[in-house]
């Protein structure tokens, strides 16, 4: 059985990029801020396309939710091996107060409505650090989830996932369809070449609104505030360790 | 621009077109031609017949005009779809070089690492702007510029390599191949299979070219030529399995009966046999690159693979050199983008008497020009790369300004750069000292500056004077330049009098030995590039202007120092080439040098006598 991979791909602002909070404290700049596709969806990307080189995939459907710039996004994804794209539009306004859940029913109808065996994602997005659209998505197909992954294996009708757990390696037995989300140590994603991304500008990306797939995106949740951390207080240099004892002591933290 | 009606004398004098625009031609590209014979020499009156339609800027100030189409405003060729595509190349090819590539390791191995180039072949770098149906990327001049402006600005070395394969080892294929050609050796050379050198140079004809002894001659049966010859200082050299060689060809005239050598370029495999490379050569810089002798003995060359038809090697090798010098001058701004930050970085954290070395006027001083001498280097390359994106075929005298402008600008900024972060510039690990041996070949190789000023002066003086242009509308100014520069537009305009009036007044007196009067023609090759640059920095902050981008006033500071500044040094150059005290200096210079020559060594005895 050769499967039909679903990988969802975020747009996030760059991790190169030194983040700086708007004056009005709702959101970060991302004007003007360089922006690429969600590291730990490059590597679900990556193994999607080495599941179709092993003849594993039969096809693999990149999806990204957001602005128009998300087709960007898809573009790489397409350029590092994905067949088609799908691009579901979401203003930039919109796109900030889109929560996983919104996400998940995207995915989830997307999986249904294309046959797809399995869905793959990053584990997490490196802007809201969420970690949910996977598990999420798993509950509305009621598939099994495999999350963290670090080696994927197919065996008939299932998949051997080893996962990254507290304390050492899981390795859980998933059968198919299934949802799986990729941790750092899964692969080391590919350059998408220059030639590919020519190649690329030729693969179909459809365009689709939430509301196509009968999927309403009112925000459960409202943001109060954004801020920086707070900066570093400096520290001061004991001469001993009886004077690092007592200074800890004065401070009661022992 | 210039209205007909204000053309107020007409100057004819073909003799001395005929004259001068030979020993200009032969001045092109490194390349010379033999001895200009009696059809050459109408060709290129032929050719200068129709200099009043040439829209190049450079071409045109020679006869006081300011012929600003090209120019003004500041071109932009790029569709939507091309910008698309481009933002998608820049990331990853940025990425490569920043994770995959180091620098300092190839220049310590004197060699590419193996690794990267075959990332570097596998990102597709070996084909940037070979049609996608041949496997390569497909770019227009402008886009190439754009991702040779990263590679400039992280390894020269590797920067040689992959010019040294597509700026000029297979370009000619590309530019003069026929459908045949193409098909054949494109895809392997796009992939990186195969990879290309020029092969033009040899030991006893370097600036004057004409001069190459390879030859190359026909078999009786008429199916391949026998080509002998060997060729120095070949980049990629010892690597390449693809060549392309010029070489001397018998060529009988079917009029006259008489046969005569001629240059004919070829298309040569290794793989033809006869083929071989001496050691890699022990260089200043760009060490990672592979230079190497190559030998040809009894190579077999099938007739089909002459490469632009037999005899026309010569306006082959122009061709490619001329096409490929723009993106010397985007690779060269990325270098200075990159020393230009390493100073920045010093010069904004290094405390010294108590404060910030960037509060100094000196070091401010040197950031300004470092930042001025990029403005003008970047606009220059861009304005270039989208002038032959739009067709033009009338750059030739822009690109050679670009040239010499780019590789003597990185030379100052790196030079400066190291100056301004002092002892640590000195390093290795500030990262300069490697910059800045790379960048000295580059005054060098693919025509010297000084073979480039005196092309770019005579082909300028070869211009034919059909009518003289003086005087401005607008008062002088030029049009299409913004009203917050308008005293510098006056500037320009008037500049481009006074220069019109010297070349003029130049050629007079000199007649057809101008082409000997080399320091003079260099003063005029200066001013002439002064002119240039303030002409795209001029136009470039007007658009940044009128676009209201959010660097216009930065932009605007720059152009107006530029040409202020400028605007003197041309008026000092063009009085040079005037003023009686400098005609004795120059013949004083040319004595000391007749001394020094003859003598063999320093005349001058020494002060203390021992």
């Amino acid at each position: 059985m050769s499967l039909r991979v679903l990988v969802g791909c975020k747009r996030v602002i760059d991790y190169a990029v030194k983040i700086r909070v708007r004056p009005d404290k709702m959101g970060v700049v991302t004007d003007g801020v360089k922006h690429s596709m969600n590291p730990f969806d490059e590597i679900a990307i990556e193994e999607a396309v080495r599941l179709k080189e092993k003849k594993i995939a039969k096809e693999v459907i990149a999806v990204s939710c957001g602005p128009t710039q998300a087709q960007e996004t898809i573009r790489t994804a397409l350029a590092m091996g994905a067949d088609r794209g799908i691009h579901v539009e979401i203003p930039a306004k919109e796109m900030e107060k889109l929560e996983p859940l919104h996400v998940s029913k995207i995915l989830a109808k997307l999986a249904e409505k294309e046959g797809a065996e399995l869905l793959i994602v990053g584990k997490q997005a490196i802007d809201d650090d969420s970690n949910a659209t996977a598990q999420m998505t798993a509950a509305l197909l009621e598939w099994p989830q495999a999350t963290f992954a670090s080696k994927i294996e197919k065996t008939d009708g299932t998949l051997l996932v080893v996962r990254e757990v507290d304390g050492g390696l899981e390795t859980i037995k998933v059968k198919l369809p299934a949802v799986v989300s990729a941790d750092l140590r899964l692969n080391e994603p590919r350059y998408a070449t220059l030639p590919n991304i020519m190649k690329a500008k030729k693969k179909k990306i459809v365009k689709m609104k939430p509301a196509d797939l009968g999927v309403d995106t009112t925000a459960h949740f409202e943001v109060v505030e954004v801020c920086d951390p707070p900066s570093r207080e400096a520290g001061i240099k004991v001469e001993d360790v009886d004077a690092l004892v007592s200074k800890l002591k004065e401070a009661g933290r022992i | 621009m210039i209205r007909a009606s204000k053309f107020l004398w007409a100057l004819n004098r073909p003799g001395l077109v005929k004259e001068i625009s030979p020993a200009a031609s032969r001045l092109q590209s490194t390349a010379a031609q033999p001895a200009a014979s009696e059809r050459e020499a109408q060709k290129a009156h032929k050719m200068s017949k129709k200099v009043e339609m040439n829209k190049s800027f450079v071409m045109n100030i020679f006869r006081g005009a300011a012929m600003t189409e090209q120019a003004i405003p500041y071109p932009s060729v790029l569709s939507d779809e091309q910008k698309e595509t481009l933002e998608m190349l820049v990331d990853p090819t940025e990425k490569f070089f920043e994770e995959c590539n180091d620098a300092a390791k190839n220049d310590a191995m004197e060699k590419v690492d193996d690794q990267t180039l075959e990332g570097l072949k596998e990102l597709g770098a070996f084909g940037l702007q070979v049609p996608v149906e041949f496997g390569g990327v497909g770019l227009s001049n402008t886009q190439y510029a754009r991702l040779v402006e990263i590679v400039g600005s992280h390894d020269l070395g590797v920067g040689i390599t992959l010019g040294a394969h597509q700026s000029i080892g297979f370009k000619g294929i590309l530019i003069a191949g026929n459908p045949e050609q193409k098909a054949k050796y494109l895809p392997k050379v796009a992939s990186g299979e195969h990879m290309a050198a020029f092969a033009l140079t040899e030991p006893s004809s370097g600036s004057d070219a004409g001069s190459i002894r390879s030859r190359a001659v026909l078999s009786e049966d008429g199916s391949h030529y026998v080509l002998n010859g060997s060729k120095i200082w070949i980049s990629n050299g010892g690597l390449a399995e693809v060549f392309t060689v010029f070489a001397q060809t018998p060529i009988t005239n079917p009029k006259t009966g008489v046969t005569k050598d001629k240059v004919t370029a070829f298309i040569v495999e290794r793989a033809f046999g006869g083929v071989s490379h001496g050691l890699p050569e022990k260089k200043m810089g760009i060490k990672a690159s592979n230079t190497a002798e190559v030998y040809f003995e009894d190579t077999k060359i099938p007739v089909e693979n002459v490469l632009g038809g037999s005899g026309n090697g010569f306006k082959v090798a122009m061709e490619i050199l001329n096409n490929g010098r723009f993106g010397m001058a985007a690779a060269l701004s990325g270098t200075m983008r990159y020393s230009i930050k390493k100073a920045l970085d010093f010069a904004t954290s290094r405390m010294q008497f108590g404060q910030r070395i960037d509060s100094f006027g000196t070091i401010q001083e040197k950031l300004a020009r470092m930042a001025m001498l990029h403005y003008v280097t970047e606009s220059m390359a861009y304005m270039i790369s989208s002038n032959m994106d739009s067709g033009s075929k009338d750059y030739h005298l822009e690109a050679a300004i670009s040239k010499c402008f780019a590789s003597e600008a990185a030379w100052t900024v790196t030079d400066e750069a190291i100056q301004v972060m002092g002892g640590m510039g000195f390093m290795k690990e500030a990262g300069l000292e490697r910059v800045l041996r790379d960048l000295r070949i580059f005054r060098i190789f693919e025509g010297t500056n000084d073979i480039l000023r005196l092309f770019v002066a005579l082909t300028g003086e070869g211009t034919k004077r059909a009518k003289r242009a003086i005087g401005f509308t607008n008062g002088g100014t030029i049009e299409g330049i913004h009203p917050n520069l308008n005293e510098s537009s006056l500037l320009l305009g008037r500049a481009i009098e006074a220069f019109g009036y010297t070349s003029e007044g130049l050629l007079m007196k000199h007649g057809k030995n101008i082409i000997g009067q080399q320091f003079l023609l260099n003063r005029l090759a200066n001013a002439s590039m002064d002119l240039y640059a303030s002409l795209v920095v001029l136009s470039r902050a007007s658009r940044s202007l009128t676009l209201n981008l959010s660097s216009a006033d930065h932009e605007e500071k720059i152009a107006r120092v530029w040409v202020n500044e400028a605007s003197d040094r041309i008026q000092l150059n063009l009085t040079a080439v005037k003023s009686s005290v400098s005609e004795k200096n120059f013949s004083d210079l040319e004595t000391i040098a007749k001394e020094l020559c003859s003598n063999g060594d320093i005349i001058a005895e020494r002060p203390l006598g021992i």
